[in-house]
């Protein structure tokens, strides 16, 4: 796969009066080294090209972003999986506000996150010790709370593109119901009282591009479907 | 400097990993005017990237375990140069700290009786090393990283605490007296720079890994918090004391947690051989890291190592079945087939020991309070600068850190720190304000990146860093060797001085960060450098063939490394405890 052609969103608000695709031809050696290390090997070739990065290992979810047309994270994902006919084209994550380059403006996203509340919440006294839970009661939370808040999932669902402001997303989601699902936390009510209007849970229409694109191989619409049966059990 | 904002709070916290959100929890708790300042969103720091565990002696395996077995751990694993009354709190307070974080909702593994889930690591014993193998670290399956830092970013959350995400601190303020009253930072998103004055600044900055060029650490453990230390002038502790953990995956780097040989995994070589049996008859795979590792670059260099070149080994999980990887080592089994292309329940991982964890750093008390030291060896405190976890040498590990160990630390000593400058803000305390000129100096380095108009390449100095540090400070370390690569650095650090930033933009300008960060890169490697070099013994993950043998006669002490002379002084070792006898030295074997 030598001398790759990458062709990469570029925006800088300084500079350009609107977003373009820049060309790069980047040298593997015929590795397949990972979409990130080409990212790095532009950047030596143009320093201004900004993108997000820090574990380089799929946990810190700091470099999701559309890669030929799938999001996922540019860290794990080797070039044999995306590229087609030597051909890589990046761009960022779709339907966020682009800051510059392949990093945009997660905002949005964060308020989705801290509208659920994700915290424990437990109205009764701590113990001296830890609260205990059985390895079953655990085992409900595995699926859940590996999420790393790439993105990679509420930006590649449409529900989400339309309704950014009213519908959580499946990112957002997936942690409330690791709240409701955990034998710690006292607050199921008012959790399920916060997403009962037409918008934060049901707006999701079973669509499961979340599912494809999670890098965790995480589950975000089983998670979806949970709640509304909470909430459709909590209304009768 | 009437054209820069200024920002004022109580304590700003630069970092937001694992001691940085704990410290901040307690002050936001407290209603103290606080914020968290943090390069990257805080839950991209690398804590996220722990996996086996915390360690801890919460006696859930083991009922009648005991904090002072654990605090005998420590110390013994850090080669007799942790600080005793450290070490004493770190394990005595560990237990309260620990349930805090399960209370705020951090998903442990579990036991049947519903407790938290406890595996055991390495140098970990029961009953001061009479007693066998200890099960003391507490884990959420491999992701006990993860799951921390996220639990701490979601009760800061909470609780209201204030972040300037993605703001990078450039440089401490320092005032006419010798006080740290404030820094300089600049918002990424904008490139808009600002005064920050606090009466508290915390360096929760983390580690410098990246001054290797091999290394398990996030391409942002750059060393941030040590850079700005040693520019205002500070000394560093025991910076000569690298770990290199004994797996690292052979070629990425990436980390593989030691919890895989808790769960019963091995290393063989090329024979197939488990040659840890012949290093450390009873502890094995289990002893310090720093007797691993070395044990492995032994295999390596006598031939028995793997692979085409036999520069590597391999660690072996096969025989533990699909059912244990699944349910405790499910990370690990990720990471193995992304970056070693293995199944780990088929075949063995290629390993090899890569740079892991700054044992030194800024040196503090059990406070947090940042510690210098006179012409007569007497400690004074910094007034208004702190530092906690990986940045901070309080010094619970020593030369040598015990797996587990270092969020224990983070958590402990974060919360410590909060604690104590709630207290000092409650008392009331006034600095002087910094002058013109104090913000000026803090201004020299941005302002002379911003001027760069010609010179050599950011990407190639870093480079050129990081193949001197491999090549000159490893695992094994002397003194020619070390001597070139003192020479190569000092020469490095001019060239750095005249490099090129070419591009001057202000929107999430990356380039500037990195040139910002190749700065603390260079200031870290030097004080490493210095400090490897003059410590004339071996002692911990501190290795030297020329000076095979640990020293207690002359050595039995912390370096500290001066930067306006760049000496290397002695100061003395904490050996008093306050609960406990102290654990006088002896010869360390597993």
């Amino acid at each position: 796969m030598s001398n790759l052609q990458v062709s990469v969103y570029r925006y800088n608000p300084e500079t350009d009066s609107a977003p373009y695709m820049q060309e790069f031809q980047v040298d593997t050696k015929g590795r397949d080294v990972m979409v990130l290390d080409v990212l790095h090997m532009m950047k030596e070739q143009d320093s201004g090209l900004a993108f997000r990065r820090s574990c380089r290992e799929g946990v810190c979810g700091s470099d999701g972003m559309n890669m030929n047309g799938k999001n996922g994270l540019a860290c794990i994902t080797p070039l044999s999986d995306v590229v087609k006919n030597n051909k890589l084209t990046l761009r960022p994550l779709p339907g966020l506000p682009v800051i510059r380059d392949m990093v945009v403006d997660m905002g949005l996203f964060y308020k989705q996150y801290e509208r659920i509340q994700p915290y424990l919440q437990n109205d009764t006294p701590a113990p001296a010790i830890e609260r205990l839970q059985s390895p079953e009661e655990r085992d409900k939370l595995d699926g859940l709370y590996e999420c790393i808040l790439c993105a990679c999932c509420s930006t590649s669902c449409p529900s989400f593109w339309w309704n950014p402001e009213k519908f959580v997303g499946p990112a957002g989601l997936l942690q409330s119901y690791r709240f409701l699902a955990d034998s710690r936390d006292t607050a199921t009510s008012e959790r399920l009282s916060n997403l009962e209007d037409p918008f934060s849970v049901f707006r999701c229409r079973g669509i499961m591009n979340c599912v494809a694109v999670c890098p965790k191989g995480l589950n975000p619409t089983r998670a979806i479907g949970k709640i509304r049966e909470m909430l459709l059990a909590d209304a009768t | 400097m009437s054209n820069l904002r200024s920002l004022t709070f109580d304590a700003i916290i630069i970092g937001g990993g694992g001691s940085g959100l704990r410290a901040a929890l307690e002050l936001a708790k407290s209603g103290k005017k606080t914020a968290v300042l943090s390069k990257v969103f805080p839950t991209r720091s690398h804590t996220v990237s722990a996996q086996g565990g915390i360690t801890c002696a919460i006696a859930s395996d083991d009922p009648n375990d005991d904090w002072r077995w654990h605090m005998y751990d420590t110390v013994k694993g850090g080669d007799y140069i942790a600080d005793q009354d450290a070490a004493e709190y770190m394990c005595s307070e560990g237990p309260k700290a620990v349930f805090e974080l399960e209370h705020m909702g951090l998903p442990f593994s579990r036991l049947d009786n519903g407790r938290i889930y406890q595996r055991p690591f390495g140098g970990q014993s029961k009953n001061f090393g009479e007693g066998g193998q200890a099960a003391r670290t507490c884990a959420a399956a491999d992701r006990t990283g993860h799951a921390l830092l996220h639990t701490l970013y979601q009760n800061n959350l909470k609780n209201n605490t204030v972040f300037l995400n993605e703001w990078y601190a450039v440089d401490l303020v320092k005032n006419a007296s010798g006080d740290v009253v404030g820094c300089i930072a600049m918002c990424i998103e904008t490139g808009e720079v600002v005064h920050i004055k606090s009466k508290a600044t915390v360096l929760a900055t983390g580690g410098a890994g990246r001054i290797y060029a091999s290394t398990t650490n996030a391409l942002i453990n750059t060393g941030d918090g040590i850079g700005m230390a040693l520019r205002a002038g500070f000394p560093m502790q025991d910076m000569e004391m690298w770990q290199f953990h004994p797996t690292g995956i052979y070629g990425a780097g990436t980390l593989v947690t030691e919890g895989c040989r808790g769960e019963g995994g091995y290393l063989i070589n090329k024979d197939g051989e488990r040659f840890m049996e012949r290093y450390a008859p009873n502890a094995k795979d289990l002893a310090g890291r720093d007797v691993v590792a070395r044990s492995m670059v032994m295999e390596i260099l006598e031939g028995r190592g793997c692979g085409e070149k036999g520069d590597h080994v391999f660690l072996k999980l096969d025989h533990l079945g699909e059912e244990v990887l699944g349910k405790r080592l499910p990370g690990i089994v990720e990471l193995s087939k992304t970056f070693a292309h293995i199944d780990p329940a088929k075949d063995p991982i290629p390993v090899v020991p890569t740079c892991h964890y700054m044992m030194g750093g800024i040196p503090t008390n059990i406070h947090g309070q940042a510690i210098t030291m006179d012409e007569s060896g007497n400690d004074h405190i910094v007034n208004g600068l702190f530092a906690c976890g990986e940045a901070a040498c309080v010094s619970v590990h020593g030369a040598n850190r015990l797996g587990g160990n270092s969020l224990l630390d983070l958590v402990v000593f974060g919360r410590a720190a909060g604690m104590f400058i709630e207290g000092a803000l409650n008392e009331g305390i006034e600095y002087l304000d910094a002058s013109e000129s104090d913000i000026e100096s803090a201004m020299k380095r941005i302002t002379r990146w911003n001027e760069s108009e010609g010179g050599e390449s950011i990407p190639e100095l870093k480079a050129e860093l990081q193949e001197i540090m491999q090549t000159s400070f490893g695992v094994f370390r002397e003194e020619k060797n070390m001597l070139e690569g003192v020479d190569k650095l000092a020469l490095l650090r001019e060239r750095i001085a005249n490099a090129y930033l070419p591009d001057k933009s202000n929107a999430f300008n990356t380039a500037r960060v990195e040139a910002l960060e190749l700065d603390n890169l260079m200031e870290v490697a030097e004080a490493t450098a210095i400090a490897a070099l003059e410590r004339k013994e071996s002692r911990g993950a501190h290795s030297r063939y020329d000076y095979p043998d640990r020293d207690d006669v002359n050595w039995l002490k912390h370096s500290l490394f001066f930067p306006a002379t760049k000496e290397l002084k002695k100061r003395d070792v904490n050996f008093k405890p306050k609960t406990v006898d102290t654990f006088e030295p002896k010869v360390r074997t597993y």
